[in-house]
């Protein structure tokens, strides 16, 4: 075999790939496995009694309905977004992709913060809402405009790129060749940038399934009402139930998971464009 | 794009106008609100507050430990990406799909599983003769789990589009390997391993669900910034809170500035095209 000029020697190579094998192994590896190990550490009928007793129930209900109304609108939004920036050019754009990025740059603490300011109970806004009774903070509305705030860049971030890269061409041919605005998206747009598409949502939902930080400033921790599945784990945790908090967080990871594979096969029909 | 074909070209008014909406109602107007409500603070009030004995030691702390994760992060990621890019081994595939877990993993959910593995009497942290979890060392451990991901798929993308022709322009003109690496190779990942850091960092600093269960929340010593926030909230002391938080977006706003700065002047430097 002739000695390759450009690769290390074998000693470097074996190295190299054992660091990076050790360092995955210990940050992503163990704890996957750990929370399944905890999970079912006392056996598959605390299990089964953890994941299905009332508080866990309505946890995974709320968590459910958020991500129901959430993630619809985000794509929406994403989709209008990244064919505004895409598509055309216009003052401000660079600005405007800037906010859009705002909450990846944010701390979850300080997304959860500002909803609080706008609708709490010390605001004008806030006493307006209490005097009509109605509650967005410590309540589920609460819960989903924090939500929605963290998780709104997603659809429109994958998309961006994808529809720059398409162009305007094809949209072109269609629109002189008769077909409405919406109809040249239904039938020209999309099928080009599903997949996508289909990546910003499962992103979208991940997090919106996740979110804890910002959910957790405004939603009271009140049990059964507005605790979500992310809630519901730090609340059994710190009363050291940690069976019952690994086995609703087991279920999460599985959900982790098919993200994960999700990923790898549109990245893969994607034909790897996508590193 | 020519602005003639602007006009034809169809949904640009519903477009901006729902995207300017949508913005509007969900980011600034809520965002704004940090402003205002610190606008009503007097300025020995504001200050006060922000300049706390507790709260500047949680800036100490979410800055140290945000920049140390950054950076083991750069280190290992790069390795990590190298490897990925440049070695067979089996299982490869299972292993590259797995590097995005952490952005796939609820924190709170990475949050408790580290703090087991770290615990005293953890699978990992029994190992060790000293405290991991609830010291500022597991605080970096949860901040390396949740920034990892970043710069390993910023160098990944470089590394596979590398021509190999330049390393070998550099072999034969008797660079040995190390050489070829460090003045071949190295300038060219630089900005994305720049981009990476900046990433991690950013996401580090604001961090808050898988931190509190490893960090064990003493004041003045595993306090981080965020949490100081959130206690503040609980207390409802929301002018507090809001000071606080001003103070991490500007932060978080400089470190952006500075970075970028650095990029440019890195492009500058090595980017001769």
């Amino acid at each position: 075999m002739k000695k390759q000029i450009t690769s290390e020697p074998f000693i470097v190579r074996i190295s190299l790939t054992f660091i990076a094998l050790a360092f995955l192994t210990l940050f992503l590896i163990l704890p996957l496995i750990a929370i399944f190990v905890k999970a079912f550490d006392q056996g598959l009928d605390v299990y089964i009694a953890s994941i299905t007793e009332p508080d866990a129930l309505s946890a995974i209900k709320l968590t459910l309905l958020v991500v129901s109304i959430t993630v619809p609108l985000n794509t929406l939004f994403g989709i209008f977004a990244a064919w505004l920036i895409a598509k055309f050019n216009f003052k401000g754009k660079s600005v405007l992709t800037t906010i859009i990025d705002i909450p990846f740059s944010i701390s979850p603490v300080i997304a959860g913060l500002i909803f609080v300011l706008l609708f709490g109970a010390q605001s004008s806004l806030g006493q307006w809402l209490i005097d009509h009774n109605m509650k967005i903070i410590f309540a589920v509305p609460g819960i989903v405009l924090a939500t929605l705030f963290v998780t709104f860049p997603f659809v429109a971030r994958e998309l961006i790129p994808v529809m720059q890269m398409q162009g305007k061409s094809e949209e072109e041919a269609s629109l002189s060749l008769g077909a409405s605005g919406l109809k040249t998206f239904f039938y020209v747009t999309l099928p080009n940038i599903k997949w996508g598409l289909l990546y910003g949502v499962i992103l979208c939902s991940a997090r919106a399934i996740g979110e804890f930080g910002a959910v957790s400033v405004v939603s009271g921790h009140i049990r059964g009402l507005t605790n979500t599945m992310t809630l519901h784990i730090e609340i059994l945790y710190n009363e050291y139930q940690f069976t019952a908090a690994f086995a609703v967080a087991s279920l999460m990871s599985i959900l982790a998971i098919i993200t994960l594979i999700i990923k790898n096969v549109i990245e893969y029909r994607d034909g790897g464009s996508r590193a | 794009m020519n602005k003639k074909k602007r006009r034809v070209f169809p949904g640009f008014g519903l477009s901006l106008g729902f995207t300017m909406l949508y913005i509007s109602l969900l980011v600034l107007i809520p965002l704004s609100m940090i402003f205002f409500y610190t606008l009503s603070m007097s300025w020995s009030e504001f200050w006060q507050t922000i300049s706390e004995p507790r709260v500047v030691q949680s800036y100490k702390l979410s800055f140290g430990t945000s920049i140390l994760a950054a950076s083991i992060n750069v280190i290992f990621g790069v390795i990590i990406a190298w490897v990925l890019v440049r070695y067979p081994f089996p299982g490869k595939k299972f292993i590259d799909g797995l590097v995005d877990l952490p952005f796939a993993l609820p924190t709170a959910v990475a949050g408790i599983s580290l703090t087991s593995l770290f615990a005293e009497n953890g699978w990992i942290g029994k190992f060790f003769s000293f405290k991991i979890a609830f010291t500022p060392i597991g605080i970096t451990i949860a901040l390396i789990f949740i920034g990892l991901p970043f710069v390993v798929r910023m160098v990944q993308p470089v590394l596979q589009n590398f021509e190999t022709e330049l390393e070998e322009a550099s072999a034969i003109l008797g660079a040995n390997r190390l050489q070829t690496f460090r003045k071949v190779i190295f300038p060219e990942l630089l900005p994305a391993i720049i981009t990476g850091f900046s990433l991690a960092f950013a996401r580090a600093l604001g961090e808050y669900g898988s931190v509190i269960f490893i960090a064990g929340n003493m004041p003045m010593k595993t306090e981080i910034t965020p949490l100081i926030i959130m206690t503040k909230l609980e207390q409802f002391d929301y002018a507090g809170a809001t000071a606080i938080a001003l103070v991490m977006l500007i932060m978080s706003f400089v470190i952006l500035l500075i970075i970028n700065g650095i990029q440019w002047w890195v492009n500058k430097r090595f980017q001769h095209e």
